[in-house]
């Protein structure tokens, strides 16, 4: 096994790690580290995983980074909000309810 | 100077005008419906001079800054593309023109409505012009994300609810995506649409990465059961943003699936199957579920989800006469994206006059608003694809196609849907027609909005009638 099939590996790895606690987690901030850690594995399977050093997959990244900061802070912001407005960092359980609420409205 | 606005640049304005447009509305809050509404006319005429420029002189590249692939950054705009820009401009000027007046009145914070919707019109025109499967994950994010930041605009809790599920659910949509351009780029070196697939032949070094790519598609698109984000992010949003979500935003992830499909036609059986038959559940589920609700905008955005499933009736019937059934496919998507548009902003027309959306309580609606009235039922007849609306034209397409093989449980699929949906119709134009036990308080709805609805709705009508003009746009783009 060499280093780049490790690299290949553990991103393999973070991916399944963070769809495990994207589904499973209640905590929105945890939901939102969870994608946070499966964006990492598809950088490292791109960055880890080519046999020659090649600059594409090094673009690839640096935007797919540009990317995935600009999505954290929407997410982050969104969070912030919903907690402010509802007094809870979560979702609610019943999503027909939701809309349901004329409280809101 | 005719040559010089014949060979201007428009597929590269016709990102970078709504673009600008948006900065600028971001940057001047105080004028920002002014600033959207210009930078909305200019985005629709550089979107409609690509469409006369592809009519005209055939399917069109362009290179970024000079540079071209493989460094730089290729355009290109093909009959399908220039199809789905002209769409976008149709409902994004319906839309524009209605959300001026619609938001006058609004605080300021709904007022940055202008820049997140000229950011989403970017983002589609990048995406419909998109050579190379990165770019197409970079306009997929940028879509994805205004889009949810439209959704949460109000700020209200089934508002941010909606927002935050929708994120959660496009990120990890494009995340898969992502996914399956890495495999892809690794086991064939390229980026690039056209190289990939001469490159890609089959086995499973095409299956993984493409199954990884339409399973984040079918989760942005919301086709059955990926749909369950859709319905409190459209229902919950206000009007103008339902319908650029519903009639828009999910045909910019069904456009990437089609280009998928058509540059790697993958082989089997089970596939096209899967899709199609997860595409009537959809028709029987979302038209069920617009049966069931309360609320009028939430039936709406059931319908969407049932509406979508139609799309993918197209995938099991290509097999004998792909033109047939990929032209039906698509002919719908865009009557789609036309009445559906029309039926949100007529809703919130609705909704604005009686300041409530029930649909037991419409309470004789049709005498106080029968523009609107009538643009609902325009809308729901190109819906239903009762003739002679572009709905119609579709989904005959599709009718002929599954006949034509024998296939009978599709065209019966198709057949129960319309029935269906001319239901779902009915019941709200029954209850406007009706009176209501309760009185009601109403306001003004300035005409301009109702207006704006029932022109998109005898839009997507008239859509019949240049269907033998529009369909060769698609010839050579249908494999």
């Amino acid at each position: 096994m060499n280093g780049l099939t490790v690299f290949a590996l553990t991103g393999v790895g973070l991916l399944v790690i963070g769809l495990w606690a994207l589904v499973l987690r209640a905590h929105l901030i945890r939901k939102v580290l969870a994608l946070n850690v499966m964006g990492s594995g598809v950088f490292l399977v791109l960055v880890g995983a080519g046999a020659a050093p090649d600059p594409v997959p090094q673009a690839m990244v640096i935007t797919g980074i540009v990317v995935t900061v600009s999505a954290t802070a929407l997410a982050l912001a969104l969070v912030l909000r919903i907690d402010t407005a509802t007094g809870k960092p979560t979702l609610p359980e019943d999503r027909e309810r939701d809309l349901m609420d004329e409280h809101w409205q | 100077m005719t040559d010089w606005l014949a060979e201007a640049p428009w597929m590269l304005l016709a990102i970078a005008l709504p673009l600008l447009g948006a900065l600028l509305a971001f940057l001047r809050p105080h004028r920002a419906a002014m600033i959207g509404l210009i930078g909305a006319f200019m985005s629709a005429g550089a979107a409609l001079a690509v469409l006369l420029q592809v009519v005209f002189g055939g399917p069109r590249q362009y290179e970024v800054g000079g540079w071209g692939a493989p460094l730089g950054i290729n355009l290109w705009a093909d009959g399908l593309s220039a199809m789905m820009l002209a769409m976008t401009a149709v409902v994004g000027t319906a839309v524009s023109i209605y959300a001026r007046v619609y938001l006058a009145d609004s605080p300021n914070k709904v007022r940055r409505f202008w820049p997140l919707w000229l950011f989403t019109w970017a983002a589609l025109n990048a995406l419909f012009q998109a050579a190379d499967v990165f770019n197409l994950y970079v306009t997929l994010e940028l879509l994805g994300l205004s889009a949810v930041a439209l959704v949460a605009l109000t700020g209200t809790g089934p508002a941010l609810w909606g927002a935050m599920r929708y994120l959660l659910v496009s990120l990890l949509g494009s995340l898969a995506y992502l996914v399956g351009v890495v495999l892809l780029y690794h086991l064939h070196g390229t980026l690039d649409l056209t190289l990939l697939g001469e490159r890609a032949d089959g086995g499973l070094a095409l299956a993984i990465p493409l199954g990884a790519m339409i399973a984040g598609l079918l989760l942005k698109i919301g086709l059955f059961p990926f749909h369950v984000w859709l319905p409190p992010a459209h229902g919950s949003a206000r009007a103008p943003v339902s319908a650029v979500l519903s009639g828009l935003v999910v045909k910019g992830a069904f456009y990437l699936l089609l280009r998928l499909w058509f540059t790697f036609s993958p082989e089997g059986e089970g596939l096209p199957i899967l899709l199609g038959s997860l595409g009537a559940f959809a028709v029987f589920w979302g038209s069920i579920q617009a049966l069931r609700q309360e609320r009028l905008k939430l039936l709406v955005a059931y319908s969407t989800v049932a509406q979508l499933g139609y799309l993918f009736i197209a995938f099991p019937l290509a097999g004998m006469d792909p033109a047939l059934a990929w032209g039906g496919s698509i002919y719908l998507a865009v009557s789609h994206a036309l009445a559906k548009g029309a039926m949100f902003l007529a809703a919130g027309s609705i909704m604005m006059q009686g300041g409530h959306d029930e649909i037991a309580e419409l309470d004789r609606v049709v005498d106080r608003m029968p523009l609107s009235l009538a643009a609902f039922a325009l809308a729901g007849i190109s819906l239903a694809g009762l003739p002679p609306s572009g709905g119609f034209v579709g989904k005959w397409m599709l009718l002929q196609s599954a006949m034509a093989q024998g296939l009978w449980p599709w065209a019966l699929v198709m057949i129960v849907g319309g029935v269906l949906t001319a239901s779902y119709v009915f019941r709200v134009l029954g209850f406007a027609f009706t009176r209501s036990p309760h009185a009601h308080e109403s306001h003004n709805v300035p005409h301009t909005m109702e207006w704006t609805a029932l022109l998109l709705a005898l839009g997507a009508v008239l859509l019949g009638f240049v269907a033998p003009w529009a369909l060769p746009l698609l010839d050579g783009v249908l494999p």
